[in-house]
């Protein structure tokens, strides 16, 4: 399906060690105020498996591909709407002590 | 023509992912978050349109459907009482393992079909398919624990270890037979149907109040599952995120250990929920002192330092209200008042925070255990509501209970405590708390929503009076 022919594991390896750590450095300064909206919105970032779902279904292999892979779309963008939607509805309720009146 | 959409999709790509790096990045702090949110949908909008131009696409039909479907499920799904926050996460981290398992089957029968099952990549489906469906049901039934459905309490029955891990170890053998031989397809339903089967019985042992370790393992699973999508598809940006996911879901659960001192591979194993079904020792009674809602006022109203300690219990009795007017009260008094958050306060990471800002509690006031701790020797008067294990001086002290070795939250060596409790009934891991027997702690009975609301009030009416 590729013109390379076939993917290439040591690339896709070395992306997941990479994207490993970058993960480890960035998360571990997240404040744990925000430890509940992280969990949504990485949530949300990970359903990007919704790209893989969509050639899935938008190829239209066979009948059963095709509905396997609507559902899947299905559940990651549930996952795309409701994990951005609720991080922001989160993040807009921490606030700054406000100014003694 | 189709060599343009190629690359239009690809720098689409490469700007989700570099996109989904700064997004966690602005998280980092409460004041740049919500750029993170930006941050992330722009990206995952250009992720998807760099897809829909992909040459491969046949029909949009099915594409568009099921994209309003999930729409329409995602807004009310996001609108959710914050104290059930913890219930949408699992389900979410469900939805994930669901796709990330159904598109496993769906690539493992086209390409059973054609013959281009390479060792590759059915060893990349199979871990697919593996992690999708055990996060799956496991989500599921945390979910369904969360949301009291399937009893909280932990189920456990004799050799319960051994069971999963025979069922583990058949569902690895199944999983290298077809990788000896792709075409098995018996074998690869034995897998999926082993998959969903784990996910359940990982889930039955445990307590409601290991849930925040919970979910943080099955956050860290559902990143892993789209991972394995990634190898199986080729495709980097999947391997990215999911990797970012997993991060995520490793380090909240090493913290949420910590914060209970359980090692990591205690919980890996599913061995949870044992050390709340050893509890329930009974100790001798001793006499507890208890207040009114007035003296408490009184009490509060003169001190200089105040730190709250709430728990899953404030929230239980929608509570945080009246707790957000004591704080108003007491500060228009100039008394200094902290909130101390133990990290496992609540029914996932982050959780009482969250509850807190909802009461428009400023989160400077927020402050860590091991920052408080610090504090409280100094501290006047200690206001612990709805919390109770995270307190309890036996786990610094006595080898014997059940929680020794947590990190708890000394409320014990303030000058005074005042603990609001419904009775003395014992909490979650059915531990007595010898706090409420100490010296200088006063126990105000009660429902907290409504005992604090007599405390708010009781400050409001003083406070035109005096000086």
């Amino acid at each position: 399906m590729h013109e390379t022919g076939g993917p290439d594991v040591w690339a896709l390896l070395m992306v997941f060690l990479l994207a490993g750590f970058v993960g480890f450095q960035v998360i571990q300064n997240v404040s744990r105020l925000l430890h509940t909206p992280l969990m949504s919105l990485t949530n949300a970032i990970s359903a990007i498996a919704i790209v893989a779902s969509i050639i899935v279904t938008g190829e239209q292999r066979t009948t059963a591909s095709t509905i396997l892979g609507a559902i899947a779309i299905g559940a990651s963008m549930t996952n795309i709407v409701s994990g951005f939607l609720i991080t922001d509805r989160m993040l807009k309720m921490f606030k700054k002590r406000e100014p003694q009146k | 023509m189709s060599g343009f959409a190629h690359t239009l999709t690809q720098v689409s790509y490469i700007l989700a992912a570099a996109l989904f790096v700064f997004s966690l990045r602005w998280l980092n702090r409460p004041e740049t978050a919500r750029r993170g949110v930006a941050a992330g949908v722009i990206g995952m909008a250009a992720a998807v349109f760099g897809t829909l131009l992909h040459p491969e696409i046949a029909s949009y039909l099915w594409i568009v459907v099921a994209l309003a479907v999930g729409t329409a499920l995602g807004i009310p799904l996001s609108r959710v009482a914050l104290t059930a926050v913890p219930q949408r996460t699992a389900l979410s981290h469900a939805f994930g393992g669901l796709a990330a398992g159904l598109v496993g089957i769906a690539k493992y029968s086209l390409w059973v079909g054609d013959g281009s099952l390479t060792t590759f990549r059915i060893t990349a489906i199979v871990i697919e398919v593996l992690l999708g469906f055990v996060t799956f049901t496991g989500s599921l039934m945390a979910a369904g624990k969360l949301q009291e459905i399937i009893p909280t309490r932990p189920i456990t029955y004799r050799g319960q270890n051994y069971v999963n891990l025979a069922l583990l170890g058949i569902a690895i053998v199944a999983g290298a037979g077809l990788v000896i031989d792709p075409s098995r397809w018996p074998l690869f339903a034995v897998v999926v149907a082993l998959s969903l089967a784990f996910g359940v019985l990982l889930i039955i042992p445990i307590g409601g109040a290991d849930m925040p370790t919970v979910i943080s393992i099955l956050n860290s699973y559902a990143g892993l599952s789209a991972v394995a999508m990634g190898f199986v598809l080729d495709n980097m940006l999947l391997v990215t995120a999911g990797a970012l996911d997993g991060a995520s879901g490793f380090i909240l659960s090493v913290i949420m250990c910590r914060a209970m001192n359980r090692s990591f591979t205690n919980v890996l194993f599913g061995a949870f929920g044992q050390v709340a079904a050893s509890g329930g020792r009974a100790g001798e009674q001793k006499a507890v002192k208890s207040a009114t809602a007035q003296d408490v006022a009184d009490l509060l109203a003169n001190a200089s330092s105040v730190v709250v300690v709430p728990g899953y219990g404030m929230a239980v009795a929608q509570a945080q209200h009246r707790v957000r007017e004591i704080y108003d009260q007491l500060v228009k008094r100039g008394v200094d008042v902290k909130f101390a958050i133990h990290p496992v306060a609540g029914r996932m990471p982050g959780h009482m925070n969250v509850l807190l800002a909802e009461a428009d509690i400023p989160y400077e006031s927020l402050v860590e255990m091991d920052d408080i701790n610090r504090d409280l020797p100094q501290t006047d008067v200690v206001l612990v509501v709805g919390a109770n294990d995270v307190v309890n001086p036996a786990a610094r002290h006595d080898k014997s209970s059940p929680i020794y070795g947590m990190p708890i939250i000394d409320a014990d060596k303030a000058k005074l405590c005042i603990a609001n409790k419904r009775s003395m009934n014992p909490g979650f891991a059915g531990i007595d708390n010898e706090l409420y027997t100490a010296d200088n702690t006063l126990m105000l009975f009660g429902d907290a929503k409504v005992m604090l609301g007599e405390i708010a009030k009781a400050l409001s009416e003083d406070s035109g009076l005096g000086h």
